[in-house]
């Protein structure tokens, strides 16, 4: 997995709540057997005008203008600054696949769905939980100064605003650990292989039938 | 002490260990596979040398991307038939047991699981889709995961997870007839809303819940992420107990009566405490449907779509603004006055025999309205399908110019040839009404089967209680 440490980028806001997984990545996307290519269709419905399919070039289809991340100013962003309960609706992994495949690398919300804020820590893309307010405040410094940028640093829980004004938020201690330093969740369950045999080995007397 | 909930149960029986953190290990004892979220947690495998921890506790099936009309002629689209060739292949190359498209069991993932037995009262079960949730309705711990999380399961038989909060929503009283176990969860997700359950494990319980089949308890706690729960469930009872007796993967003899004694204890201390509570009555219930882009956004059906500018919070606001241009909608319209363009009777909300009764109840004798392009009935598996045409269900759909179609997800999601297209209006038994769920620019109205069913006949939404 991608480690994540401290990352300073364009934020492009995204002023909408609800933001379900089905238009992060749309479904005819999900036909593909590998992990990477889906940043083109990204928000694909919102991004162009016209009805994309796996397998099409989209670098001749017509974008919607009107779209935020279609806008100049924001081009090249890696910072999304979303509404509430970002990320909701299906728990395909192909919605933090393709942020990260855009060049995403946190996302700044007051809240996620679980499976979304869950599925992202797997794969290096920090969601960082703000306060509606301070939510707020970004939204409106992102809208009033081009090329606003933002610095995340993990280790310090912050992120900092151009003026210097800084915000922490909270993590849960075992995903900072395995993000900052990049581990793999397998590798570190089987660390504990006795731990599950003995496990299945006392359900298998106590409750035989939850194994054929 | 205070008593477990039965959540606080069933995660206390599967922990295998916990860190001072409290991230504990938990043990995942069915493991439920399909091909959209699976090849690249296959590949991943196969990348480390890794195998399946225990292949028995997994089991896999084709239903995405399936076709629902003729397999004979395979699936059309290349993208699709790769997906599902993949599927088979790594089962074939891992000795996973598998439900492929010709099999008479394949289905969606979710009805399978219950009509083999093969998820049961007291287990965790898991499967790279959000709406395994389903599972909880007989006292299972279950809950939709990502693809680096199905990898994990393949590979350790276990997660690393946090334990929920605990929630009850209690519905109570007797249903009103012309009520369904869909109309019971929309209402509750308008009530608490789509991210009200965030951060919970959600118990359905009250007498209201009680009176569901075991069936109208999978559609409840299907929809229990679409109130953003990763898992809903309900406690199991002399129904749960006899819905598995007999079924392939259920235990028999001995160890079906050591089993069923053990199931009886899936349910919630009386003195359990709950970090959050919700009560309804069922008699204020009536039939829903979504007017929205999101399942909170939903009314009874002698309702009106509701004006945005009466909403105090501006982002919520802003979402019905949108929504309502998104479903080209006015603001005061009745909701039987809407018109339609297709029907969906399907998905693992609504696609079981009784689901199919209920819809050819309502359908029986009638014909479609002439300006409704498509009614489509998907069974939820062919085991349904061959029931439901034992029973003459087929027979009636078909008189009535429903089209009768194979087992799969079909348009719920629209990864087949299954789709609306654009601006397109459809009365659907499916679970999430998001911008282009079903068809890009298609417009989703959530409904039970049996107003599924009333509206293929209207040609717009009908109150299915006037109809009795």
């Amino acid at each position: 997995m991608q480690q994540f440490e401290k990352h300073t980028g364009l934020v492009v806001p995204l002023d909408r709540a609800n933001v379900d997984t089905d238009a992060i990545i749309p479904k005819q996307y999900l036909k593909s057997i590998k992990r990477t290519g889906f940043g083109p269709n990204l928000f694909d419905d919102w991004r162009y005008l016209d009805p994309g399919e796996p397998g099409m070039n989209h670098s001749k289809r017509r974008i919607n203008p009107e779209f935020v991340l279609n806008q100049p100013r924001y081009a090249g962003a890696s910072i999304l600054l979303a509404r509430d309960n970002f990320g909701c609706g299906s728990s395909r992994e192909h919605a933090p696949w393709a942020l990260m495949d855009y060049g995403i690398r946190a996302v700044i919300a007051p809240s996620y769905a679980d499976i979304f804020y869950n599925n992202s820590f797997k794969n290096g893309l920090l969601p960082i939980v703000l306060d509606r307010n301070a939510v707020d405040r970004l939204f409106k410094e992102t809208a009033a100064t081009p090329g606003y940028r933002l610095t995340v640093d993990l280790a310090a829980q912050s992120v900092t605003a151009p003026s210097g004004a800084t915000f922490k938020f909270e993590i849960d201690a075992f995903r900072k650990h395995c993000l900052l330093n990049g581990l793999d969740d397998i590798g570190l369950t089987l660390q504990h292989v006795d731990e599950i045999r003995a496990y299945e080995a006392r359900r298998r007397q106590e409750a035989p039938w939850l194994f054929t | 002490m205070a008593g477990k909930t039965l959540y606080d149960k069933l995660w206390d029986a599967h922990v295998v260990r916990q860190n001072e953190d409290g991230t504990c290990l938990v043990y995942i004892d069915r493991h439920l596979v399909h091909e959209v979220t699976s090849p690249q947690a296959f590949e991943g495998l196969k990348l480390a040398g890794r195998k399946p921890w225990r292949v028995a506790a997994n089991l896999a099936t084709a239903d995405h991307n399936v076709p629902t009309t003729d397999r004979a002629r395979g699936i059309a689209d290349p993208v699709s038939r790769l997906q599902v060739e993949t599927l088979d292949a790594n089962c074939r190359d891992f000795g996973i047991t598998e439900f492929d498209m010709a099999d008479p069991r394949q289905g969606i993932v979710h009805v399978i699981g219950p009509e083999q037995g093969a998820t049961l009262p007291g287990m965790t079960v898991v499967c790279g889709d959000s709406h395994t949730s389903t599972h909880g309705a007989f006292g299972a711990l279950a809950f939709g995961i990502g693809t680096s999380e199905v990898e994990h399961a393949l590979a350790t038989q276990c997660l690393i997870l946090k334990k929920s909060k605990n929630m009850r929503v209690r519905v109570d009283g007797a249903i009103p007839s012309g009520v369904t176990a869909k109309d019971i969860v929309l209402a509750i997700i308008g009530r608490i809303g789509t991210a009200g359950g965030t951060g919970y494990a959600i118990e359905f319980a009250g007498t209201a819940i009680e009176q569901l089949s075991v069936e109208g308890r999978m559609t409840v706690c299907n929809m229990a992420i679409e109130a953003g729960a990763r898992a809903g469930m309900i406690a199991a009872d002399d129904k749960t107990i006899e819905y598995f007796r007999g079924r392939p993967y259920a235990p028999k003899g001995e160890l079906w009566e050591r089993a069923a004694i053990a199931w009886r204890e899936l349910k919630s201390d009386a003195d359990a405490k709950f970090d959050k509570e919700f009560v309804l009555n069922a008699a204020d219930i009536k039939p829903q449907v979504t007017w929205g882009t999101s399942p909170e956004m939903v009314v009874p059906v002698d309702g009106i779509v509701p004006d945005p500018e009466k909403e105090t919070d501006t982002v919520k606001r802003g979402s019905q603004q949108q929504a309502l241009k998104y479903m080209d909608l006015k603001p005061g319209t009745p909701i039987r006055d809407i018109a339609l363009d297709k029907i969906f009777i399907g998905s693992c909300t609504n696609s079981r025999i009784e689901d199919l009764r209920a819809a050819a109840a309502v359908v029986k004798g009638k014909k479609v309205a002439g300006n409704i392009k498509l009614a489509l009935v998907v069974p939820g598996s062919g085991l349904v399908k061959t029931q439901a045409e034992k029973e003459g269900l087929d027979k009636i759909f078909r008189d009535a110019g429903f089209e009768w179609r194979e087992p799969g997800c079909s348009m719920c999601l629209a990864m087949n040839a299954d789709r609306l297209s654009p601006g397109e209006r459809c009365a659907s038994t499916s679970n999430r009404n998001f911008e282009g769920r079903q068809g890009t620019g298609g417009r989703t109205h959530l409904v039970s089967p049996a107003m599924a069913a009333a509206a293929a006949i209207a040609g717009h939404f009908v109150d299915v209680r006037e109809l009795r």
